[in-house]
């Protein structure tokens, strides 16, 4: 194998159990042979990895920074393997580059003899084609990063490219291999006391082949895996140096902001310019086919113009749809013909026992995150630039291909940092972007940023689906669950995850059912675990209550001894004190979700106060990752989705009134504030299970466990959310 | 024409009265470190400080600012206290995405400014009105007060 092949030499390494499209892609056109050479002057190149003749280690990250650190993490397993300094290295975004294309993503799938999750598999809002195309994604999403990236990619990477300077060493120095150790960046000969550094070593390293096998550290061998170095974006962070998308500037550029019509899929009829253009600094109005733009010099004129126009937008059927409306039709198509088959097992219809049956439903939610969405880009010549905050910087050059009409050679894009995503920015969202297009088109050769406003961001969302599912359970009188049906509106990134169910049920039947809404749909983060981990575990507590068991002992009866599963209870269990005393009106309410490939158990204390509203005093979080690469970062994550999910649980909806979306800020929209954060205790216990991913996992077992406890606290079940919405009655039972 | 002192130099800044402060610093001046969240001071992203005091720049008009020192995240490691914050929060890993983190030093630091050693109450009292999707609350109350006790 020679160096020029490096990058698939990586790849091919790892279990001999690559994807096919990896390979063919590499025969088909020299595309990475050619990448390989350009990235790698003047030093070695070991797939993203690059050793520089001055020692500095340049880890080439092809995930989007959007807050989990993994660029740290993942610098760090690829430092880990190389036996590199940690001051001596360097992480960086990778280019939007099929050199980089996310192949691990999928291969990460593959090889545990799973498919594609449900939102990166074909489908008709959240396509991003079949497994051929998905080796060209560049996507942060599915927890994937330091699991699949870094665990396939990185480590072997280093490993590799620490295989290489050990036998240049060997060579340089005329001694066996075997007499040589690595260490900090150096390659030592105890025997005769001589050290040199990798950087001394790279140019004899890059004329070897690359070696057919690497074996990689036990875990016992980590030194830097497990310590946590501070992470390497902060500094930038704090001082306000780190450039997001929406903080490109370049020479001549103007500014848009847009109104996209507020019933999704209907088209801008008429516009009239006149009040817009009046505005001192606007310069152009741009029609689009659902959207007028006004382009200015500054956002602020372009703002105020915007303002002044009343656009029309076409009007269908979909202007009388409400939440209320969307609800009943979910309802009816749960009770219309047999759905689509997700899982089964044994005969579900034919267990006996006394039956127990609920109704959930939970609500439509934004992303909101804190960057509006932006993009900025430069029509010239028939080539187009572009810039911007995206999850895959890839899927976001093929999508601006796509949009433009262009071939993907002639679409530079440039991935700037991004400022929150939770699945707002992952690629099969393209509207921006096409917006962009068409006013860089009409402003070329200006380049123009597109910024949306808040209340654009807001209404122009791409929406967790709202999901109403019903459960029917069989349950015998030793209070074991015999069959559990159920029934869930389909959306088309939702079948599969979360089923099969973890607990030891012999007969299980699950079913889809479609009913589509003209809402925009997206993933959200931990995607459809949001909502089933809520379904399931509420109601796996309800056939607790059912049982006269306690909600623990009664999860430990459905889970085999020795499972990841019933460890992780029985370690939350004993970290939250479950079953010791609480003070009056509180109690606890516990929740286990597996997702990502961790498993993930909480125990949230909470009370309701004399108006009725919950209240949260603790949440403590036990989590199995396999092992933990980073413990703060890793620890942050899950601080973090726990957060979310308490905002969502506690107050989050998306409402639809007149086809639109009704909020349109944060007044609306009520995200959880610093003096609404209870105490958060997140541990985590090792295990030999696969490495898991972090980034979504701590926020699926949120609102069930709370809703758990409010129902232990005050007998009350809550079947819908958000709990502040309550006063409102619960769906049928 | 506007008279500005942004982080301790003198300016003239040609544009509309009532522009944000906001769209100043950042389009007309480039100072992109300053963060447009949302445009209605609901978020907190935009937070500068003028004359000390900490205000959501995004609904600030620039002729509000006119003979009055204003600082922004650029310059607020200048300030002892600014830079007792942005160690903290290098320290404590606080930053996840980092888009709101400018405005939660801002405020942080004006918090710090006016109370040496604040309670847990007056940290959440004084910085709800900062929202950070990332979930960083408990990182940002721990660093606050690190930087309390390292401010001595």
């Amino acid at each position: 194998m020679k160096r020029r092949t490096w990058l698939i030499g990586t790849g091919t390494v790892v279990g001999g159990a690559l994807g096919v499209g990896v390979l063919g892609l590499v025969a088909r056109d020299g595309y990475y042979e050619r990448r390989a050479k350009e990235l790698a002057k003047p030093a070695l190149f070991a797939g993203w990895i690059v050793i520089a003749p001055d020692n500095v280690v340049t880890v080439y990250i092809p995930h989007s920074d959007i807050g989990q650190g993994s660029h740290t993490a993942l610098a760090m397993m690829a430092a880990e393997e190389l036996d590199a300094a940690w001051s001596q290295v360097r992480a960086e975004q990778a280019p939007a580059d099929p050199a980089f294309a996310n192949r691990h993503f999928i291969e990460g799938f593959l090889l545990k003899g799973r498919q594609a999750p449900e939102f990166a598999r074909s489908g008709t809002t959240l396509a991003f084609g079949e497994i051929g195309r998905l080796v060209n994604m560049q996507v942060t999403g599915g927890s994937a990063s330091v699991r699949f990236t870094g665990q396939m990619g990185l480590r072997t990477a280093g490993a590799a490219a620490r295989d290489m300077l050990l036998t240049a060493a060997a060579t340089q120095w005329g001694v066996p291999r075997s007499e040589l150790v690595t260490r900090e960046g150096t390659v030592q000969h105890a025997a005769s006391g001589r050290t040199i550094r990798y950087g001394e070593l790279v140019q004899r390293a890059a004329a070897l082949d690359a070696p057919a096998h690497v074996t990689l550290k036990k875990r016992s061998e980590f030194r830097l895996i497990g310590t946590a170095p501070p992470r390497l974006d902060i500094p930038d962070k704090v001082t306000g140096r780190t450039k997001y998308g929406i903080d490109v500037s370049l020479p001549g550029m103007l500014t848009a902001t847009v109104m996209a019509s507020p019933v999704h899929g209907e088209r801008l009829v008429q516009v009239d310019e006149g009040p817009a253009l009046a505005v001192p600094g606007v310069r152009k109005v741009v029609k689009l086919p659902n959207a007028v733009a006004v382009v200015a010099d500054g956002y602020w004129a372009a703002r105020t113009g915007l303002a002044a126009l009343k656009p029309q937008f076409s009007s269908g059927s979909n202007a009388q749809v409400t939440s209320e409306t969307i609800s009943a039709r979910f309802d009816t198509a749960l009770q219309s013909a047999e759905g689509k088959k997700v899982h089964s097992a044994g005969d579900a219809a034919g267990a006996k026992g006394s039956q127990v049956a609920a109704a959930y439903s939970v609500p439509f939610l934004h992303h909101a995150t804190m960057e509006p969405i932006n993009v900025t880009a430069l029509w010239e010549a028939g080539k187009l630039k572009v810039w911007g905050s995206e999850q895959d910087a890839l899927g976001a050059r093929n999508n601006l291909a796509d949009v433009s009409g262009l071939a993907l050679a002639d679409v530079a894009f440039t991935p700037m940092a991004v400022g929150g995503g939770f699945g707002r920015r992952s690629a099969p969202k393209k509207d921006h972007l096409a917006q962009v297009v068409e006013i860089a088109k009409a402003v070329a050769p200006a380049p123009v940023k597109l910024i949306w406003s808040r209340e654009e961001d807001f209404a122009q969302g791409a929406y967790r689906p709202a999901v109403t599912t019903r459960i029917e359970a069989t349950v015998d009188d030793k209070g074991q669950v015999q069959a559990w049906r159920q029934r869930f509106i389909d959306t088309p990134e939702l079948i599969n995850e979360g089923f099969p169910l973890p607990y030891a049920i012999a007969n299980q039947r699950i079913e889809a059912v479609a009913a589509p809404t003209h809402v925009r749909y997206g993933a959200w983060r931990s995607v459809a675990h949001s909502q089933h981990g809520f379904f399931t575990e509420s109601f796996v507590d309800e056939l607790a209550a059912a049982a006269k068991k306690d909600p623990l002992e009664f999860r430990r009866m459905h889970l085999p001894p020795g499972s990841r599963h019933r460890r992780v209870l029985d370690e939350v269990a004993q970290r939250a004190g479950w079953g010791t005393p609480l003070p009056t009106g509180h109690a606890r309410g516990i929740a286990l979700v597996e997702s990502f490939g961790s498993v993930v158990a909480e125990v949230i204390e909470a009370s309701v106060d004399a108006s009725g509203l919950p209240q949260v005093h603790k949440v403590t979080a036990v989590v199995d990752c396999g092992f933990v690469v980073h413990p703060d970062t890793a620890a942050q994550q899950v601080q973090g989705g726990i957060i979310m999910g308490l905002s969502a649980a506690l107050g989050e909806a998306i409402t639809i009134k007149d086809g639109a979306v009704v909020q349109r800020s944060f007044p609306d929209y009520p995200i959880l504030r610093m003096n609404q954060v209870p105490a958060i205790d997140v541990s985590f216990v090792e295990s030999d299970g696969p490495l898991g991913g972090l980034g979504e996992v701590g926020l699926p077992p949120v609102a069930p466990a709370l809703a758990n406890a409010i129902a232990a606290s005050t007998g009350r079940r809550i079947r819908s959310l958000p709990l502040r919405s309550a006063g409102k009655e619960s769906p049928n039972a | 024409m506007s008279k500005l002192q942004v982080n301790g130099k003198d300016l003239d800044v040609d544009a509309d009265p009532a522009m944000p402060l906001l769209w100043v610093l950042r389009d007309t001046l480039g100072m992109t470190g300053t963060k447009f969240g949302c445009g209605q001071a609901l978020c907190g992203a935009c937070t500068v400080h003028l004359d000390g005091a900490p205000v959501r720049s995004c609904v600030t008009p620039v002729s509000a600012a006119a003979g009055k020192k204003l600082i922004t995240i650029e310059a607020i490691g200048e300030d002892r206290i600014g830079k007792a914050v942005q160690a903290a929060w290098v320290k404590h890993d606080v930053a996840q995405c980092g888009y709101c983190q400018s405005g939660q030093v801002m405020s942080a630091t004006a918090l710090l400014r006016s109370k040496r050693f604040p309670t847990d109450a007056e940290i959440n009292q004084a910085m709800a009105g900062n929202i950070c999707r990332c979930g960083t609350y408990m990182r940002i109350r721990a660093a606050i007060r690190d930087a309390a006790v390292q401010l001595g």
